[in-house]
């Protein structure tokens, strides 16, 4: 059985990086794929990175990340500007991230409106085909 | 905001004090994306010898390898471009000592080197900091869209790097130039085959331009 975690914009908001980083990599290393509201900052993803291998040991082999935007095409302007200040004083709540332990999730295929999640088969060859946008087959 | 003035300072008194003559071009990349065979080709090119071992396993390169003083001239020889030459490890969100059994690796061998490459991917990351520009490293066989390649160029893109992104092994069937571009239309993005040398002349010629 995969589960899936949605993890709320408001409940990092007041978080420091270090803070949120650990909450999210917490979550994924009790083997739980994670639907975050909303995105981290440029510099967080990296940090997330980070932190991940130095998590890395015989159970937890890292994990997949995958961010979609809805604002790929960032509108310009006097709305952009508008975006960018909320996004700047409120965080990034548009769009969603989703991190998978490297255990469950085998791949996330990303274009930048769809996402593939492909889970991995489990050992005895029963479970775990693959399913798509967060949703898995049974 | 204390966190801010800091950053503010760090940044004002980098760009003062930074030596113009110690100019650091770093390669990132994902795994297997030929940063090392590309490091290779610049340093064999204009310094007559490798940098670095390359192999099909990925995640060779676990250490950063710097070649210093490397001197490029522009196609007409007149104007030069002084860099040290930053070889990083391959960013990854995951590694698995199980993959390099599958290489043919021994379960000793395998674990000492997954160990070495979280501390490359590490390594890779802090060292972002201290690049003045970067040439992004990708097989353009491969998905451009992965988070990996995203996070790097957004990171870059927050820094205020000049990035080049270089498109290698177009001498595969599978390459795919127009997707790593549709992927990342704000960045130059050169076609090469660092193995072959192929394109590498129009490498150098758009790294002036990133780089000037």
């Amino acid at each position: 059985m995969v589960t899936l975690q949605f993890v709320p914009y408001n409940e990092i908001a007041s978080l420091t990086s270090v803070g949120r980083i650990r909450l999210l990599l917490n979550i994924a290393k009790e083997n739980k794929i994670v639907l975050l509201q909303g995105r981290l900052k440029k510099e967080e993803e990296a940090e997330l990175i980070q932190a991940t291998m130095e998590e890395i040991n015989k159970e937890f082999k890292g994990i997949e990340l995958a961010v979609i935007d809805p604002n790929i095409n960032r509108s310009e302007g006097f709305s952009g500007f508008k975006e960018s200040l909320v996004n700047g004083l409120l965080g990034n709540r548009s769009g969603m991230t989703i991190i998978g332990p490297a255990s469950v999730v085998k791949d996330i295929k990303k274009d930048p409106r769809k996402i593939e999640l492909l889970t991995k088969e489990k050992k005895n060859g029963k479970n775990g085909k693959n399913g798509r946008n967060g949703k898995r087959k049974k | 905001m204390l966190s801010f003035m800091k950053d503010f300072l760090s940044r004002y008194f980098k760009g003062v004090f930074k030596n113009k003559k110690n100019i650091k071009l770093g390669l990132y990349g994902p795994p297997n994306g030929g940063k090392s065979t590309l490091a290779n080709k610049i340093c064999t090119d204009w310094l007559g010898e490798e940098m670095s071992s390359v192999s099909n396993v990925a995640h060779e390169t676990r250490e950063i390898q710097i070649k210093e003083q490397i001197k490029v001239k522009d196609k007409k020889g007149k104007k030069e471009l002084a860099f040290n030459l930053v070889d990083t490890p391959g960013i990854a969100t995951k590694i698995d000592y199980e993959e390099f059994l599958k290489s043919g690796m021994k379960e000793k061998e395998a674990k000492k080197r997954a160990k070495e490459a979280t501390k490359g991917v590490i390594d890779a990351i802090k060292w972002l900091d201290d690049m003045d520009g970067v040439v992004v490293v990708l097989d353009s066989t491969k998905d451009p869209y992965s988070q990996v390649n995203i996070t790097i160029v957004g990171n870059l893109a927050a820094r205020n790097i000049p990035v080049l992104i270089a498109g290698n092994k177009i001498d595969l069937k599978k390459s795919d130039l127009k997707k790593i571009q549709a992927a990342f239309p704000q960045y130059k993005v050169v076609g090469i085959s660092a193995k072959y040398g192929k394109n590498i002349q129009d490498f150098y010629d758009q790294l002036f331009k990133v780089m000037k």
